[in-house]
């Protein structure tokens, strides 16, 4: 069954009660530890939050499994399945908590399609128009950090790299954390083209774990200043952390 | 590649492919569904291989990489309608890439049973912003013609109201059905029963199909007649693109 809604398009501000953040940044540039770190203190604050990653759904998830164990994506499948996947979670992943009136917190969203897709080889204007139904985030952080602090951040917690996560399939290079270089920096290079287009607050991601977790939680407030939250909602309780 | 107005693609295209490696011809054939466009094709492709051309022809059909997400969806899943449009650009753009060019690139000429102009007729009336649906398939190939087997919905009734295909359909499919679900437009909830709901759900098909027509400027070929009008129009449109070709 198909369902009809008139949504918001990501150009102009959303109507929904709730509020988006969104942190984007390369592997390994320390976006995760300062969202789940803002979710504990969210959560400490008594707000409702609700945490959503990138590609996780479960209608397409299988088929980019498969797709991806077989090599059998052209860039434009890659990219247009990732939008379909994050088309079935915008619906029932993000619209309800931000109907709700709750803040949405979201690992990656459009940005990270916009940055790998183009470096896979896609045409930049077509992949943005892809993802014009979603919704506009109240606050985009993007962590900006060095290929080398990168590399070595992931490298600290496991041994290999992923063939993907090292763009091993764009035949950059044989080895695998030289192609995670050259893969990433293009993909640096996008981020800052897409920062300056949308606006994204750039934080440092080489300062300390808890001076950019200040920073981003002085933002928080500011962006929360009109935020009311919905009579339902206020009684604190404890909820769980991820 | 001679397509339309001299464009490649219809809109921002594939920038990793070159263009210049095709070689044959993409014919495309438009139409609702029973409008019996399946059996001209099988005669069409005789005809051109009787005359020396290699013909590879395509359907609508699902491409093994997006049918089993496509089956999931379908079976029970509640989908919006971006997401709805969205599996169909990913399952069109893998048989893309994966039949219709490698197929173009070794010289065939490629006839089409449906193409983008059903995605974006399906998707519209499911109500997709079309500037947005027109700019998702931007990576597709712009046809060298597309011909639009047209008939009005009175003509229609008769096609699809058939007791030999409902009868398969509900017995030996045991799909509980005897018209299409998706035919009917089902999931659109716009009328109570089958019949009422593939009514509207045709007339708002083909209302999209006649705009498109204008708009995409389609080769139109009246389909309401009998199997050799129509056969007879659509041979006489392909041969002329054919010869253009080889003059030019």
């Amino acid at each position: 069954m198909i369902t009809h809604s008139r949504r918001p398009t990501f150009s102009e501000p959303h109507p929904y009660p709730g509020r988006l953040i969104i942190v984007e940044g390369i592997d390994g540039s320390g976006k995760s530890t300062q969202l789940q770190l803002l979710n504990k203190w969210l959560v400490n604050s008594g707000y409702r939050v609700f945490f959503t990653e990138w590609n996780s759904s479960a209608l397409v998830k299988e088929t980019i499994r498969r797709g991806k164990k077989r090599n059998l994506l052209t860039p434009t499948t890659f990219s247009i399945l990732h939008a379909t996947d994050f088309a079935d979670r915008l619906v029932h992943l993000i619209v309800p908590p931000l109907k709700a009136g709750m803040i949405v917190l979201a690992d990656r969203y459009v940005y990270t399609a916009f940055s790998r897709d183009v470096v896979r080889g896609v045409h930049p204007a077509w992949v943005r128009n892809l993802y014009e139904f979603a919704v506009k985030p109240d606050l985009a952080l993007y962590f900006k950090v060095p290929i080398e602090v990168s590399l070595k951040r992931i490298l600290n917690g496991r041994i290999n790299l992923k063939f993907h996560e090292a763009g091993m399939d764009l035949g950059l290079s044989d080895n695998p954390s030289e192609s995670f270089k050259l893969f990433q920096n293009r993909i640096l290079e996008e981020y800052d083209k897409i920062s300056k287009e949308y606006d994204l607050t750039v934080i440092d991601g080489t300062a300390t774990i808890h001076r950019q977790q200040e920073l981003l939680r002085k933002m928080t407030k500011e962006m929360l200043q009109d935020f009311r939250p919905m009579p339902y909602l206020q009684k604190k309780e404890n909820i769980y952390v991820r | 590649m001679s397509a339309r107005k001299g464009k490649i693609y219809f809109g921002t295209g594939l920038p990793y492919f070159d263009a210049s490696e095709i070689k044959g011809k993409l014919i495309v054939i438009e139409g609702t569904d029973g409008v019996g466009r399946s059996t001209q094709i099988e005669n069409l492709r005789q005809w051109l291989e009787i005359k020396g051309y290699g013909v590879a022809t395509t359907g609508w059909t699902r491409s093994p990489l997006i049918s089993k997400a496509i089956d999931d969806a379908k079976a029970g899943h509640t989908l919006n309608v971006n997401t709805f449009s969205l599996l169909y650009a990913a399952d069109f753009a893998d048989r893309l890439e994966n039949e219709i060019i490698p197929a173009l690139k070794a010289g065939f000429i490629v006839i089409a049973d449906r193409y983008i102009y059903t995605a974006f007729a399906r998707s519209i009336v499911r109500g997709a912003d079309p500037k947005w649906i027109h700019k998702v398939f931007g990576f597709a190939l712009e046809p060298a013609a597309v011909f639009y087997m047209k008939i009005g919905i009175e003509d229609l009734i008769p096609r699809v109201i058939n007791s030999q295909t409902m009868t398969k359909r509900y017995w030996e499919e045991q799909s509980g059905e005897g018209m299409d679900y998706w035919e009917s437009g089902m999931d659109l909830r716009l009328g109570e029963d089958f019949y009422d709901s593939f009514i509207k759900y045709q007339r708002l098909i083909l209302r999209e199909f006649n705009a498109m027509a204008r708009r995409f400027k389609f080769i139109v070929v009246d389909s309401s007649i009998s199997f050799e009008e129509t056969n007879k129009a659509l041979k006489l449109g392909i041969g002329s693109i054919l010869e253009h070709d080889e003059a030019s």
